[in-house]
């Protein structure tokens, strides 16, 4: 936002536009047309809020839409405690966090091997290997419960965190080697001279250098694995086990009328998410364009 | 962008091979071997499986018994699944049509830095970072008898209108639509906004020196720069579609009746609440072949950057 404050040349002051007016109707149309759609399109979340932090009383007796006439933190301690909302976060930090570093070091490794060495077929394996993420996840749910059966990992974290990790490699593996290969061989070049190893050069001086593809990638990876849904009810079936986004599912059937709490509950899942998007705004931005545009 | 926009073309003198080293180190080969055995036990080692299973009756006890191509065949006379499929097709053109035409034109109204600007994007693509499940309950909120639509309704005097959105087979997949689109826009929008920045804005400049109208400038000379994005935000928006499950297992789970049965979601009930394995995993196989020619398409695209910076 400040960037986009500094580069502002419209001020008419300095560059005074024919008819200045016009222009200055212009700006003022556009606001008129972008404030109240800005303002419609984060309606429904202001909303929510709102309703999380009512009472169920004043719901009840006077619909969900109704100017708020309580102010209450029982959907979100419901929601936490009855609900189980803590503990599902506390799972989901628990298959995220070793998802997410464990799928950039494997994408890393396959990245570096595929981009710096002459490896036969390398652009077929790449492609072979974002074609897997680019799968529709129904034709390997099944099977993946089974295969998680037979390793005798069905119903645990492991499994979660294996299928993210599996699933995601390709696209990670992608990215990482596009920019890996922008890296002058120069660089790499000096440093064998002086009798670093292939493994030294990828812990000196390759994976340093990527330090910003990795954050981007580390941003959105941890979204998109602490927003899945479908690969947990597959391979979790114990509800003690089930990450946020799961759990979100299981407290609306069981609080059916409780709109403050399903509120409450879906503003937690919620939260973590926003917080890595505002945290990492630009990170994550660049990220989404990685693989997908030109 | 950043990462294929810097590509070394294929054409240019060859690199000293093996990055410097006369042969590819043997622990380079284990750098590249780990990472594909995880992908292929978890990824196409499965998918092959669910070929095979689409061929076979089985509950997923004992042994799994081939019956051939029946599956597809009773697909072919299944009503759900027919449904399912025509709302897929709906869904498809609904959800790619309104978010491109959303994110297209915020794209281009947010393209110039402006006072506000940077607000307004950000306002647009802040759903983008909530789960599909998230948003599903966002707008379940809204949905109630007594939510925001129906009060709205109301407060401007079109009660007729007012309906359970969700409970009426009739509304309950154009109102999951309508959530899933609310969050798809800021992504499309973002990436016609990286479209936009790459494209020559000298042109638009000349063409405006010549007199030719915003929209002409925009049809003429804007548009036919995009079609990389194009090419890319169709092949990804029809996958997505295929793909899409979360949103609606979250708002209505398929019903009422059916009515907002997807292809995905129909997959998902055969396969893990009747435990019609075989029959699930031939549902699997037809969301694949109809997906394949847009990832083939994504690909395509893909190998063109890499080759073609």
């Amino acid at each position: 936002m400040t960037a986009t404050a500094m580069v502002d040349v419209s001020p008419p002051a300095t560059v005074p536009s024919p008819a200045g007016h016009p222009r200055r109707k212009r700006r003022w149309v556009f606001h008129a047309v972008m404030i109240p759609l800005t303002l419609l399109w984060v309606a429904p979340m202001i909303f929510v809020v709102v309703v999380a932090f009512r009472s169920f009383d004043d719901i009840s007796a006077n619909g969900t839409a109704a100017w708020p006439k309580s102010f209450s933190w029982n959907g979100f301690t419901t929601a936490l405690g009855a609900g189980a909302m803590g503990r599902a976060m506390w799972i989901s930090i628990q298959v995220t966090v070793p998802a997410v570093i464990l799928s950039l070091l494997l994408a890393s490794m396959a990245a570096y091997a595929l981009s710096r060495f002459a490896i036969p077929g390398r652009r077929a394996i790449l492609l072979t290997m974002l074609a897997g993420n680019l799968l529709p996840p129904q034709i390997l749910l099944i099977p993946v419960s089974r295969v998680m059966d037979s390793l005798g990992i069905y119903d645990t974290l492991i499994a979660l965190i294996a299928i993210h990790v599996g699933f995601g490699l390709g696209f990670y593996t992608f990215v990482l080697q596009g920019f890996m290969r922008s890296i002058p061989s120069e660089l790499t070049d000096a440093a064998r001279i002086d009798g670093a190893g292939p493994t030294q050069i990828y812990a000196r001086i390759i994976m340093p250098l990527c330090r910003p593809s990795l954050a981007a990638l580390a941003a959105l990876a941890t979204t998109w694995i602490f927003n899945d849904l479908i690969w947990s009810i597959t391979v979790i079936r114990t509800e003690a086990k089930l990450p946020v986004t799961a759990a979100l599912l299981n407290l609306q059937g069981g609080y059916v009328s409780n709109w403050n709490v399903v509120a409450a509950a879906s503003i937690v899942a919620a939260v973590p998410t926003a917080i890595v998007f505002f945290a990492f705004q630009r990170h994550f931005v660049s990220g989404l364009l990685m693989g997908s545009t030109k | 962008m950043t990462a294929t926009a810097v590509d070394v073309p294929v054409a240019a003198p060859p690199r000293k091979g093996a990055g410097g080293f006369r042969r590819v180190p043997k622990v380079v080969w284990l750098f590249l071997l780990v990472p594909a055995v995880v992908e292929v036990a978890m990824v196409f080692w499965p998918a092959l499986n669910s070929f095979y299973l689409s061929l076979t009756k089985w509950n997923g006890l004992g042994a799994a018994k081939p019956v051939g191509l029946k599956n597809f065949r009773d697909l072919l006379s299944d009503e759900v699944f027919l449904g399912a499929l025509k709302n897929n097709v709906i869904w498809a053109v609904g959800f790619g049509g309104l978010s491109v035409l959303g994110g297209l034109a915020l794209a281009v109204a947010l393209n110039r830095p402006r006072r506000g600007v940077g607000l307004y994007r950000s306002a647009i693509y802040l759903p983008m970072v909530f789960s599909l499940a998230v948003t599903g309950l966002f707008w379940r909120v809204q949905y109630q008898p007594d939510g925001t639509i129906n009060t709205l309704l109301g407060a401007v005097g079109l009660q007729s209108l007012e309906r359970q959105w969700l409970a009426d087979p009739t509304t309950a997949l154009y109102a999951v639509l309508v959530a899933a689109v609310w969050r798809q826009v800021g992504y499309v929008m973002v990436l016609y906004l990286a479209g936009l920045k790459s494209t020559d804005p000298t042109l638009d400049d000349a063409s405006a020196v010549d007199g030719a109208g915003s929209w002409q400038r925009f049809r003429y000379v804007t548009w036919p720069q995009l079609r990389g994005v194009n090419t890319v935000i169709f092949a990804v928006t029809v996958i997505d579609s295929l793909r899409t499950f979360d949103i609606v297992w979250a708002m209505t789970q398929g019903g009422p009746y059916h009515s907002s049965e997807l292809l995905s979601t129909y997959m998902f009930q055969q396969g893990f609440t009747f435990l019609n394995l075989g029959y699930a995993s031939a549902i699997a196989v037809v969301i694949f072949a109809l997906a394949i020619v847009f990832i083939i398409t994504y690909l395509v695209r893909a190998t063109r950057e890499e080759v073609n910076p």
